[in-house]
């Protein structure tokens, strides 16, 4: 138990940050109402009742969001592998190095067939 | 060798001051090399023509058909004569070819064992088998399928040859299943007819059947005896305990019922007339069916040791003699009359198989006679047809002696025989079984006479349709004798039917089977056998004057009368033995079949569209991803996982 | 390859750090079809179009055999183990295990694969195009369709999915710990999943059999990683040495244990199509492409029942007592299922996606034998080889009769519906010849290797005393012959309808599949012996 003390800790903290900073900017913000603040977002594009194309997101919106997360999760694995780098010596750079082909090799064949471009 | 562990002195197993044979091999040499020669031609005649196809051996076919089949006679000749110089102590000959199988302790070889019974069977099959093939050259002369007909019948006449000679279950179960895939072919050879492609598959699938008990007996052999070849297991049959002798012997007698056309699965013999004659002759008449007889034979050594078993025989063997022979009586169709008899006379041989070794030696001497004077009077049946423009109505005979004489002398041979006719192969064979049978029981006994009786009414009746009264041909009907290729084979057959009676010479069939069977045992009768003889006589002789008085003396319309007793029309429908199979078997299995879809299609999906909103709110939000019903299956899925789960824990934590 | 040296890292993390050690030779099979698969996707950036075909094709048939020969020569350096337990050893840091076993499948796997790539790479039937969709993105019935089909465009990319399948199918049955397991499942299903929607022609078919076991599948994984849950709550080890060590310690029956056989059991009999969870099975196999069920029917089963064997013999072998009931009723379920629909089926795929059922039955039966687990040891036909005999005959009986099915075709494409197969032994005897010769075999006649498949596994399942089951199974083979004669009888003995089924003369690479698929069915048939022998030398799994 003693050792999840600092998780626990930490936490509590973040959950505490965040909720100071909610209720601090409610409490002394200032309070300006108009039609730009009452949309669902301050900035960027206009919301339209429905996606574009009857409804039906463009398929390369989910490409995007693959290639995303297929980085995303090697980045994951590399933040183990870094701490124990030392330790691991060649043999972790070469398994690592051949890690990061493998990805890449899907990413070659995205980019070589045009899943990079949007139009 | 498989079996080089057999002892050379066999260890007696007493049971009724009966000596069950041990089998114990000696090695092939001399002629015996030759032995796997005898399968080998016919699979090489099959297999070149088969797989030559029907165009490029149209010109030689029949004749390799032939020689292939009259090779293997030759060898099997030989065989015997060097077997017959023997002792009798080494007359089981053992050939080891190559191991089939070969796992852990599981073992099983390809080898053959040449013994007494095997060589009579030999005989039977490769003799019979080449006068079938000759005559099958005249009979087929004008169907241009020919080629393939000829390759079928070698592959029949292979697979029987395996059946016979293997020395193990496994080998049989192979010969078995050959026979059966032989015999589909064969029976579903005029495919162009509907009536034959549908017997056909009624042959299979009521041969399965069968095959199930084939399977699971050989199956229940190794597991009790740790193989499967017959010399071991006859070695160390009476130490296994009796209930498992009893359960190999009701399945193997499932089997025999399958492939012998017993009561219960007798039905399909009848439609089996749907085939060439020449296949009615060799298949459903001298061979194929008497497999059964042959495997409750072979298997002496585990029917010695279960009076149930052997009782159970005597029970199939005894209802079927008489239900065949009833179904004889009422046929007009004159393959089908003589299928009916086909049934009745094995009948009669499964009587003696089952009486112990009381009778086993009979059953092979009359499957012998029988084996001559059915292909007798089929081939001529066959020759009847071939003089009739192929019309088997009975009804649409009459009169034919004068007009196919050769044809009718030889038939009248088979006639004698079948009946029992004093001095005939029939008498001395079919005397013998009642005789041994009044000893077992008299109830069993008096069917068995009854059975006489009958066969002696129906025959007659077929002989006085065919050949005598008044001429009922179809217009242009014109009678002519059959070629000399077919009819050389009748008067040879007929010859044989005549003399078979001769192998019981001087006790010469049951001395020889004695190291296969054991030597015959003999009742204590009230009678002497030759009052039994006096007796049979009198009853066929009953029998044969009913018919006169019935059939002979009268006109015969030329349609079936309608207006008849129940008995005649129980009997024209086969005594109901196929209503009963579809009311007991089919119907449900379809009914069952039937609602299996419907509740795959309907109930599953009912289940999940009418069980509230929590899955119909599941399915709605499925149906716009999937017009199909994969929610359905993710329910059968989530079901399965909670039996899975409640069987588990339901048998472990209570 | 990386994440399973570094999966260990993860369970290790506290204390001192060593290097994980990595078997290259031995799971060199492994290795080299993951490249291939790679090298594969790189073709498919870097090779122009009109290349691609050639280039994949060869790479694909190239990669498989050169794991296949490092297949034998892992299969010759396999230690024994001592004491009759076996061959091999247990690799990368425990998450692999190269025995025995092991290398059997992986032989068996690979070799079936290679036939597959020969039907994956057929183009004679189409006109010059392999049977995948020009293009899958494009909606069918649309212009870009039609735009793409004349084109000629094919997808290629099914050599290197493939490949990723049988590289999960490799990893499947050799995987020693859950996790390794698990994740051999999802490397060989995901593939699978697209390549049954890649049909050129019934192309709506064919996606709506993709989507259905994508989420069949996907439901079934969720089972399996909720019974890894439950078994490492109970063992405290994803490890099946663990595993077995824990369940022989333990005195009584645990909740925890049976919940989690229960829910492993159920993703991998899901995997076999074994009911009540054979549901996907036909549709699946009917609207995938032809070349995909075969390739799927022969190899996930092999691979899935290595899964399952493994884990049940070597895991849960000593609460055999609590498991065995389930998979008896499991067997006789699926048995009674594939035997009884097929019956009534009227499409020729999906009358051999029942069989297969049925034929998953059947090696069940086999499997709850348990004849292996009762006397290690012994020169009994145990379950383990009768089982891995059992999974060759069928792999190569499936395979070729799915080939014929490819080249039986009319206008529309394959000439699936069975009424279009009347009359086939007139038009083209010897096609139908063969597939009668498949279907006998799978009915189990003697002197084809489904009968001496079916005899190893009926003998070795009565010997470990489940004689009641082998009974039943010999009662339903003989149903299920009914259905398999019902084919030839239509083939032989009916008219065709209309103008009647037309068969297509194949390329001889399909010639080749179907040639092989014939000759290891006679061949099994009549001298199963030395195949037999290589499943009983295959020894026990090691832990």
């Amino acid at each position: 138990m003693e050792l999840y003390a600092p998780i626990i800790g930490l936490g509590l903290i973040a959950f505490g940050f965040a909720a100071f900073s909610v209720v601090m900017s409610a409490v002394v913000g200032p309070k300006r109402y108009n039609r730009a603040k009452l949309d669902s977002y301050e900035c960027g594009i206009e919301p339209t009742p429905q996606a574009l194309g009857g409804g039906k997101f463009p398929v390369k919106y989910y490409i995007t969001a693959m290639m995303f997360i297929v980085f995303d999760i090697e980045i994951v694995f590399l933040y183990p592998w870094a701490v124990y780098f030392d330790a691991m010596g060649l043999f972790g750079l070469v398994e690592m190095v051949l890690f990061i082909l493998t990805v890449f090799v899907a990413y070659a064949y995205v980019w070589k067939r045009g899943g990079l471009e949007w139009d | 060798m498989t079996s080089s562990s057999a002892s050379l002195f066999p260890r007696l197993a007493e049971e009724g001051g009966h000596a069950v044979p041990v089998i114990h091999q000696v090695p092939a040499d001399g002629v015996f090399a030759l032995l796997w020669v005898i399968i080998a031609l016919p699979a090489l005649g099959a297999a070149i023509i088969l797989l030559g196809g029907g165009n490029r051996t149209k010109g030689f076919a029949h004749l390799l058909g032939c020689a292939t089949v009259l090779g293997s006679f030759a060898i099997s000749l030989v065989s015997f004569f060097a077997l017959l110089g023997r002792d009798e102590t080494d007359r089981s000959v053992g050939q080891f070819l190559w191991t089939w199988v070969d796992a852990g302790s599981f073992r099983a070889d390809m080898a053959l064992l040449y013994d007494p019974l095997s060589a009579l069977f030999l005989l039977l099959i490769t003799g019979v088998g080449s006068l079938i093939h000759l005559y099958s050259i005249g009979y087929m002369e004008h169907d241009e399928r020919r080629a393939r007909f000829f390759g079928y019948l070698n592959l029949f006449v292979a697979a029987m040859l395996m059946l016979v000679l293997s020395d193990n279950y496994l080998g049989v179960f192979l010969g078995w299943e050959g026979v059966g895939l032989a015999s589909y072919l064969l029976i579903g050879f005029w495919q162009h007819k509907p009536s034959a492609a549908v017997a056909a598959k009624k042959a299979f699938v009521v041969n399965r059947v069968g095959d199930i008990g084939m399977a699971l007996g050989t199956m229940l052999v190794f597991a009790t005896f740790g193989t499967v070849a017959f010399a071991p297991v006859s070695e160390v049959a009476g130490e296994a305990p009796t209930a498992t002798m009893t359960a190999l012997g009701l399945l193997f007698l499932l089997a025999a019922c399958g492939k012998s056309a017993q009561v219960p699965l007798q039905s399909w013999l009848l439609d089996a007339m749907e085939g060439p004659t020449p296949v009615s002759a060799l298949i459903h008449a001298a061979t194929m069916v008497t497999a059964g007889v042959y495997l409750v034979v072979r298997s002496n050594f585990i029917y010695d040791y279960t009076e149930v078993a052997q009782t159970a025989v005597v029970v199939v063997g005894t209802v079927t003699l008489l239900w065949g022979a009833i179904i004889g009586c009422a046929k007009d169709d004159i393959k089908k009359a003589l299928a009916g008899s086909t049934m009745s006379q094995i009948g009669y041989m499964m009587l003696a198989a089952g009486l112990g070794p009381y009778g086993y030696a009979f059953a092979i001497f009359h499957l012998l006679t029988h084996g001559f004077f059915k292909a007798n009077m089929f081939l001529g049946a066959g020759s009847v047809m071939h003089a009739m423009n192929d019309d088997v109505d009975m009804r649409h005979y009459g009169a034919l002696q004068k007009a196919v004489p050769v044809t009718f002398l030889t038939f009248a041979m088979g006639y004698l025989a079948i009946i029992g006719f004093p001095g005939f192969s029939g008498f001395w064979s079919k005397d013998k079984i009642i005789e041994a049978s009044f000893g077992e029981s008299t109830l069993v006994g008096l069917c068995a006479l009854v059975g006489a009786g009958i066969t002696a009414f129906y025959m007659t009746r077929v002989m006085l349709m065919t050949f005598f009264g008044q001429k009922r041909w179809e217009e242009g009907v014109h009678p002519h004798e059959s070629p000399k290729i077919m009819t050389v084979p009748l008067i040879v057959l007929a010859a044989l039917s005549v003399l078979g009676g001769l192998l019981l010479f001087g006790d010469f069939v049951t001395d020889w089977l004695t190291p296969a069977v054991g030597a015959v045992a003999h009742h204590e009768l009230a009678f002497a056998p030759w009052v039994f003889s006096l007796i049979v006589t009198v009853v066929v002789a009953v029998g044969v004057t009913i018919a006169w008085l019935t059939v002979g003396r009268n006109e015969v319309p030329r349609t079936a009368p309608q207006n008849v007793s129940f008995v005649t029309r129980a009997a024209r429908a086969d005594l109901y033995g196929d209503a009963l199979n579809e009311e007991l078997l089919m119907r449900p299995g379809d009914r069952f079949v039937t609602g299996l879809v419907g509740f795959d299609d309907k109930g599953v999906d009912g289940v999940v569209n009418g069980t509230g909103t929590a899955f119909a709110g599941m399915s709605g939000t499925f149906r716009k991803l999937q017009t199909g019903y994969v929610r359905s299956y993710a329910l059968s899925v989530l079901s399965g996982a909670v039996l899975v789960v409640v069987a588990l824990l339901a048998v472990n934590l209570t | 390859m990386t994440t399973l040296a570094v999966s260990p890292l993860l369970s290790e993390s506290v204390g001192d750090f060593t290097k994980p050690s990595i078997e290259y030779f031995d799971l060199s099979p492994l290795l080299i079809i993951i490249g291939v698969a790679l090298a594969g996707v790189i073709v498919e950036a870097f090779v122009p179009r009109r290349l691609r075909y050639v280039v994949q094709t060869l790479v694909a048939v190239v990669g498989t055999i050169a794991a296949l020969v490092m297949t034998v020569f892992v299969a010759l350096g396999l230690e024994p183990r001592g004491d009759n337990a076996g061959f091999g050893a247990i690799a990368a840091e425990g998450a692999i295990a190269v025995d025995g076993p092991t290398v059997f499948l992986w032989g068996t796997i690979l070799v079936l694969t290679l036939i597959s790539v020969f039907l994956f790479a057929e183009r004679h039937l189409e006109g010059g195009v392999t049977a995948f969709a020009g293009q899958a993105a494009a909606l069918p019935g649309t212009e870009a369709e039609r735009e793409a089909s004349t084109k000629g465009l094919e997808h290629t990319e099914v050599f290197p999915l493939m490949m990723f399948a049988v590289a999960g199918m490799l990893l499947f049955p050799a995987s020693n710990d859950l996790i390794t397991m698990f994740v051999a499942l999802e490397i060989l299903s995901l593939p699978l999943y697209l390549l049954c929607g890649l049909a050129r022609r019934r192309r709506l078919l064919s996606q709506e059999a993709a989507l259905k076991y994508f989420m069949l599948g996907a439901f079934s994984s969720g089972f399996f990683l909720y019974g890894i849950a439950l078994v490492y709550g109970y063992a405290g080890s994803m490890n099946l040495g663990d595993i077995a060590e824990a369940v022989s310690g333990t005195i009584g029956a645990d909740p925890l244990l049976l919940g989690g056989i229960g829910l492993l059991a159920v993703g991998l009999l899901f995997k076999v199509g074994a009911a009540p969870f054979h549901a996907w099975t036909p549709d699946v196999y009917q609207g995938a492409p032809t070349a995909v069920t075969a390739f799927m029917a022969a190899c996930t089963k092999v691979a899935a029942f290595g899964a399952l064997l493994r884990l049940f013999y070597v895991g849960f072998g000593a609460a055999r007592w609590d498991w065995t009931p389930m998979i008896w009723v499991v067997a006789i379920l699926t048995m009674a299922t594939g035997c009884v629909l097929a019956l009534t089926q009227s499409d020729i795929k999906r009358m051999l996606a029942y069989s297969s059922i049925a034929h998953a039955g059947f090696i069940l039966t086999g499997f709850v034998g348990l004849n292996a687990v009762a006397t290690p040891g012994t020169a009994e036909l145990t379950s383990l080889q009768a089982v891995l005999f059992y999974l060759v005959t069928y792999g190569f009986m499936t395979i070729g009769a799915f080939a014929v099915v490819t080249v039986v075709r009319d206008s529309s494409g394959e000439a699936t519906h069975l009424s279009r197969w009347s009359g086939l032994g007139k038009e083209s005897p010897f096609v139908a010849g063969v597939f009668a010769f498949f279907l006998l075999g799978m009915a189990g006649i003697p002197l084809t290797s489904g009968f001496t498949g079916k005899w190893a596994v009926f003998t070795s399942a009565w010997q470990g005393g489940a004689w009641p089951l082998v009974v039943v199974a010999a009662l339903l083979s003989a149903v299920a012959a009914f259905f398999y004669i019902r084919v030839i009888v239509l083939m032989y003995f009916s008219d065709p309808v209309g103008e009647g089924p037309t068969v297509v003369m194949p390329s001889v690479l399909t010639t080749i599949v179907i040639a092989v698929g014939f000759a290891a069915t006679v061949a099994l048939g009549v001298v199963p012996g030395p195949v037999l022998d290589l499943a009983a030398h295959a020894g026990q799994f090691v832990r």
